[in-house]
């Protein structure tokens, strides 16, 4: 039972679990924060990023001001932005049989483990975990195809000059690893090799593995995971929520009596209270809006924005935005809010209730009807006739490293009067302004992330009572910038296992049973004996079959009627066939018992002669001696085959066969 | 020896009431719960007095499941759980819950406020009713209790249509309510695992009918609809509100588009709108294509297709209404019916399956003047078309889900006593698996086998794999262990770990014979002799000379000593346990026969 960590990113995983003989992957989450050493694609040119200056060594060479471009101070790769893929190499992944999706986050590097590694296997997730995952996938190829790039660097990623560079590209890990985006018939291809599943589904893998996913309560579709044989089960947590959203409420239960739980995907924002930040967020849109300014919303176009939508649904009425025009830019935008609509099963139960009625449970049906709400594939067509300002854009990438983002930042930043509100967690909203410095225009940091927080983590914890507990190394030591708090961080017994990027954990738990079946012949030829009270044993000499995983008893066959030839038989013939084993016996013999048994089988010159440890019984006439001790029984006779065996029979009699 | 007991307590030979009781491994299921078109009087809802005199129907049944929406599958549960009086769980997809209240209401209000009957369940009996559904998911295994579970498997036939598996320990049900293995317009074909049910309990509607492609049936109706519109005549097609209903109106609806027709389409009562809004929003149950378009076009957005008023009925020139209830038995399809009837150049298309005793079923079997109301007879000069579109597996479909599923038993229902026997003959022949069609009331019981699920002890396990490469199919190994019970736990270890765990000693049981055997030579030159012997017959035993002049064959032991008296004479003594019993005896036996010749 092995652990293989791909990926080091804690909300982005990627692990190969080896359980009992298969090979599962749960995850392939895709470190987009590569993205953020690099240039932004800017959808028209832009004279500002395109007059950057090159960075010059400070030795004055200038062979990589090509490459690289300084921007108030902090240096960027200009080149088509990479990711950075989990590990590779660290096994054959061409052996992975099966691969878990958790939620739509965590699927983004599925095209590069299909279509590159020589996987042959399936990939099970939930519908909706694979219908907003291409939408996800679609936008992100689109929004990096549509801008071509002629130039891709690679010189400042040779170890020698890497060495040379400033932070944080100097510390960048394993630069050789980062890849370019996937393409839609990749995307496409990857995406063929799902299987989809339903909660509470038990999928068999080989007979040998059952794995179930559960609700996890943080996006729609996003699941946890059981994986388990009939005697050992693997929780694995990864993303999940305790908040009232959209989704369906997680499912706790289940995660049980687990020997294992590998917990991923907790917040990455622990100090923020998510309802806080929705607070935040309407009250900082509202004011910009008010003093005429405009509002830029970086964000992935599925997920949070539904909940965004459905406060602002409720809010701008009282707060007078009635006639401000919000707009969602994405090419997937309109199949995002289709899609929202029509997976009423895994919603929660309010939004369930609205579909009984029927009406839609998302309330940005409305908003669209009311053209409160539009949405548009990108900046171009439509869109410029239509645009107003002042205006609220949701808009991505949250990277604001491509997309339709990085137009409106050009377009805006250079005014104070407009607000950037950044409610994606997964970048630092710093880093990510970084290549726009210096910014005229306001940027307000409302980070919403719905995952599990440390209280609720311990809480969860101790619902669950799991046996050891497995999680990425961030989580057993509080944050590097907040080193006070401690109560940051898993706390646990036995303490949680850790892992970290490229490394292999081997998991702590041992089998001891495992399924057979009896078939209903063999169970009704078998004798039970009640042994002790309420217990009661039989012994049972059957045939194994294995198939596919699976054992079965049978009844062992009737020995075949040796044949009535007349043929002279060779001595070697009757050697026994296999050594059929004998049962064990337990038990002890009393010895007047025994002698009055001997008696009423006819024998008349019974002794009996006390030992140091029993007694020796003997039969004078046929010469021959029984030792009865308390664990033992020795017969001693000649060679008289009836009479052996007569006296074995009586002597069994009296002992419980094992 | 176990068994699965069903009683239709409806559906047994007769389409209509479907509600069958399933008893397995001490667990009581009541599948679906509806009511039959063709009755109006006691009849019409199953005699669920059958299913226990004075006690609660709650302490005798464990689960409920209703299989679809439609009345006569689920026509019957406000009266069964509110006036009868059900309180435990029942089990439906989520369209189903959806759908079901609704033409629950409808059907109240037909019966109450039109025909006056009191004395029948009421809209807050409905909701109360509803309470009890738990909605399940597609493939969802869900727990009814420690040993009870269930899983739902897409049926086709109408939007959120399951077949429901049914599960206790390793025996199995599968009851398919009713389904279509064909995809139409906009549902899926039925699908299952092989899952190998003890029973499988199908209906059998179609049980005769092979039917002909359904493109030709397509192209039949709108022909037949398209002739009558041009000669200025008006078409009336029964439908119930969901379901064929919404397959037509996408084949009318892109048919008006393509051939630019004018003629108006009505759709009758304020259910459509609904019924469509349903389908756009679980559209994730209908098929393929409508999934996967949706966004760019919803299918259920019709442009030709208009809400119905009553007043329309009258208007001149050519029009086609669909309207409800499909059978003709009562509302407003009636109401235009009695209308129309009486123009030849008027064409009514009956698009499924009717009861008998409907309005409907006379039509079809050709009676052309009805008794109506007030006896009152309705002369019957319309054309009238049945043309099969509802969503029933024919016989070719219902052989199809048999191979899918490999059922050890048939169980038929919902179907006619006549076709029902021939498919049964068709089934035993090509499966042969039992077949059976009890009628209403009568219990059909089916012995099943089960295995018995059983711990063993990896170390017992391993030992067994371990010891050969590939186990010899000619000569299978036997496995020896034994069988701890102790509560309702059952596990196999090894003697010997049985032993220890129950905290008792081994008893060695030994036996040491005496074999004379004549040879004059020395001792030591005996044992060479006797080993050399063993060696050459025991060629797969492990048979050693050992250095203080002894014999083992595995772990039994031959000592020689010279016999007291006679020199020529010497004393093998062989000694071995009762686990050896039998090679002991056989070298015992051996021996006796004494040595061969030197050579």
């Amino acid at each position: 039972f092995f652990q293989y960590c791909l990926s080091g990113h804690p909300t982005l995983p990627c692990n190969v679990l080896k359980f009992k003989s298969t090979t599962i992957m749960l995850d392939c989450g895709l470190d987009m924060t590569s993205t953020l050493n690099f240039l932004p694609l800017p959808l028209v040119q832009s004279p500002r990023l395109s007059k950057l200056p090159g960075w010059v060594l400070k030795d004055g060479s200038t062979f990589l001001d090509k490459e690289l471009k300084e921007c108030s101070g902090h240096v960027f790769v200009d080149s088509v932005p990479e990711f950075c893929l989990p590990e590779t190499e660290l096994l054959d992944l061409s052996t992975v049989d099966v691969i878990l999706i958790s939620n739509y986050h965590c699927m983004m590097a599925l095209p590069y483990i299909t279509e590159y590694t020589g996987f042959t296997g399936t990939v099970y997730a939930t519908e909706p975990t694979v219908q907003i995952g291409r939408l996800l996938m679609e936008e992100l190829v689109n929004s990096i195809e549509r801008v071509p790039k002629a130039q891709s660097a690679s010189t400042w990623k040779n170890k020698e000059v890497q060495r040379l560079l400033p932070a944080p590209l100097k510390d960048a890990v394993e630069v050789s690893m980062w890849r370019k985006c996937y393409t839609m018939p990749e995307v496409n291809a990857a995406l063929s090799k799902i299987q989809l599943v339903g909660y509470s589904q038990k999928i068999e893998l080989f007979g040998a593995v059952q794995v179930t996913p559960l609700s996890s309560g943080y996006a729609l579709g996003s699941s946890n995971w059981i994986i388990q044989s009939h005697y050992e089960k693997v929780s694995y947590v990864s993303g999940s929520s305790l908040l009232t959203t959209h989704p369906q409420p997680m499912d706790q239960a289940s995660l049980k009596n687990s020997d294992v739980l590998i917990l991923t995907g907790l917040t990455q924002i622990p100090t923020a209270n998510p309802d806080g930040m929705v607070g935040e967020f309407c009250s900082n849109l509202a004011m910009t809006v008010r003093n005429g300014g405009n509002v830029l919303v970086p964000c992935y176009p599925s997920g949070v924005i539904y909940d965004l939508l459905e406060c602002l649904y409720q809010y701008i009425d009282s707060a007078g935005l009635s006639n401000v025009p919000f707009y969602f830019i994405s090419p997937v935008a309109n199949s995002s809010l289709e899609f929202s609509q029509i997976f009423a099963e895994w919603l929660c139960h309010n939004k369930q209730t609205k579909v009984y009625l029927p009406e839609p449970p998302f309330p940005h049906a409305e908003l669209i009807q009311t053209n409160k709400l539009k949405h548009y594939p990108s900046i171009h067509g439509d869109f410029s006739n239509d645009f107003k300002q002042p205006c609220v854009v949701f808009t991505g990438h949250p990277s604001l490293r491509f997309g339709d983002v990085v137009h409106f930042m050009e377009l805006w930043g250079k005014s104070s009067l407009n607000t950037v509100i950044f409610t994606e967690p997964d970048f630092s909203y710093l880093d990510a302004l970084a290549p726009y410095q210096p910014l005229a225009m306001k940027c307000v940091y409302c980070p919403i992330d719905t995952r599990l927080n440390f209280i609720q983590v311990s809480k969860l914890l101790k619902e669950v009572q799991p046996l050891h507990v497995v999680c990425p190394e961030q989580y057993t030591q509080p944050p590097p910038t907040q080193s006070h708090r401690t109560d940051l961080m898993i706390d646990c017994q036995p303490p949680a296992m850790s892992y970290r990027r490229a490394e292999v954990l081997t998991l702590p738990y041992k089998r001891r049973y495992e399924k057979i079946e009896i078939m209903p012949d063999l169970a009704d030829s078998l004798v039970p004996l009640e042994i002790k009270p309420g217990i009661s044993l039989a012994t049972v000499s059957a045939v194994l079959h294995t198939k596919d995983n699976k054992h079965v008893l049978q009844l062992p066959p009737k020995p075949p009627q040796p044949p009535a030839s007349k043929k002279r038989k060779r001595v070697s013939d009757d050697v026994p066939e296999c050594k059929s084993l004998k049962p064990l016996l337990s038990g002890s013999i009393p010895v007047d018992q025994f002698v009055q048994t001997l008696e009423k089988h006819g024998f008349s010159d019974v002794k009996v002669e006390d030992t140091a440890k029993g007694h020796i019984v003997l039969l004078q006439e046929a010469e021959t001696l029984i030792q009865l001790e308390e664990d033992s029984t020795h017969i001693i006779c000649d060679n008289d085959e009836p009479l052996r065996v007569k006296l074995r029979d009586l002597v069994l009699k009296f002992l419980q066969k094992f | 020896m176990p068994e699965i007991k069903v009683t239709p307590l409806g559906a047994g030979q007769d389409v209509g009431r479907s509600c069958i009781l399933v008893s397995i491994a001490g667990k009581n299921v009541m599948l679906d719960c509806g009511m039959h078109m063709g009755y109006n009087d006691d009849r019409r809802f199953p005699d669920f007095s059958y299913i226990t005199q004075n006690g609660r129907l709650t302490d005798f049944l464990d689960c409920v499941i209703i299989s679809h929406f439609h009345l006569d599958h689920c026509g019957a549960l406000p009266y069964f759980s509110e006036m009868v009086g059900y309180d435990g769980p029942i089990y439906m997809t989520h369209p189903t819950k959806a759908i079901c209240p609704i033409l629950l209401e409808d059907y109240r209000k037909i019966t109450v406020d039109k025909k006056g009957e009191t004395n029948f369940f009421t809209s807050q009996m409905i909701k109360d009713c509803m309470k009890k559904v738990v909605a399940v998911h597609l493939h969802q295994t869900v727990q009814v209790d420690e040993e009870l579970e269930i899983k739902a498997y897409y049926a086709g036939h109408v939007l959120g249509a399951a077949m429901f598996q049914i599960k206790v320990g390793c025996e199995s049900v599968v009851y398919t309510g009713d389904y279509n293995m064909t995809p139409d317009r906009h549902l899926g074909a039925a699908w299952i695992d092989k899952c190998r049910p003890d029973l499988l309990i199908s209906e059998s509607t179609y049980a005769t009918t092979i039917r002909d492609s359904k493109r030709c049936r397509e192209r039949d109706f709108l022909k037949k609809v398209h002739e009558t519109v041009e000669r200025g005549g008006k078409v009336l097609i029964p439908v119930f509100a969901l379901g064929r209903a919404q397959e037509l109106c996408i084949l009318l609806e892109t048919f008006w588009e393509r051939m630019n027709l004018k003629a108006p389409i009505y759709f009758s009562t304020g259910l459509t709108e609904k019924a469509n809004h349903y389908y756009k929003l679980f559209i994730t149950w209908t098929n393929q294509k409508i999934r996967k378009t949706f966004v760019q076009r919803n299918m259920f957005e019709f442009k030709h297709i208009k809400a119905f008023d009553r007043a329309f009925a009258d208007n001149p020139g050519p029009m086609v209404v669909f309207a409800t209830p499909g059978m003709l038995h009562a509302g407003q399809s009636l109401q235009i019916f009695r209308k129309w009837a009486g123009n030849e150049k008027n064409m009514v298309i009956m698009p499924g399956y009717c009861v008998q005793g409907t309005v409907g079923h006379k039509i079809l079997s050709g009676q052309r003047k009805l008794e109506m109301e007030g006896r009152q007879i309705l002369e019957v000069k319309m054309q009238v078309e049945y043309m099969s579109f509802s969503a029933h597996a024919d016989a070719k479909g219902i052989m199809q889900l048999i191979r899918q599923a490999e059922p050890r038993n048939v169980l038929l229902v919902h179907g006619e006593a006549k076709k029902m026997e021939f498919l049964k003959q068709k089934i035993e022949q090509e499966f042969h698996v039992s077949c059976y069609m009890p009628a209403n009331g009568e219990t059909t019981t089916i012995l099943t086998n089960p295995c018995i699920p059983v711990d063993i002890s990896l170390g017992l396990l391993k030992r067994e794999t371990a010891i050969g490469p590939l186990p010899d199919a000619k000569k299978p190994k036997l496995m020896h262990g034994t069988l701890l019970m102790k509560d309702n736990s059952f596990r196999l270890v090894s003697p010997e770990q049985a032993l220890k765990e129950l905290g008792l000693a081994e008893h060695q049981l030994r036996f040491t014979c005496r074999v004379h055997i004549q040879d004059p030579r020395k001792e030591h030159e005996t044992v060479l002799r006797v080993y050399n012997h063993l060696k050459g017959i025991l060629k797969d035993y492990s048979v050693q000379h050992l250095p203080d002049g002894s014999i083992t064959v595995e772990s039994i032991l031959i000592q020689a000593t010279a016999h007291s008296e006679d020199q020529g004479t010497k004393v093998l003594l062989v000694s071995w346990t009762y686990q050896d019993e039998e090679l002991g005896s056989y070298l015992t036996s051996l021996l006796k026969k004494g040595l061969p010749q030197s050579t």
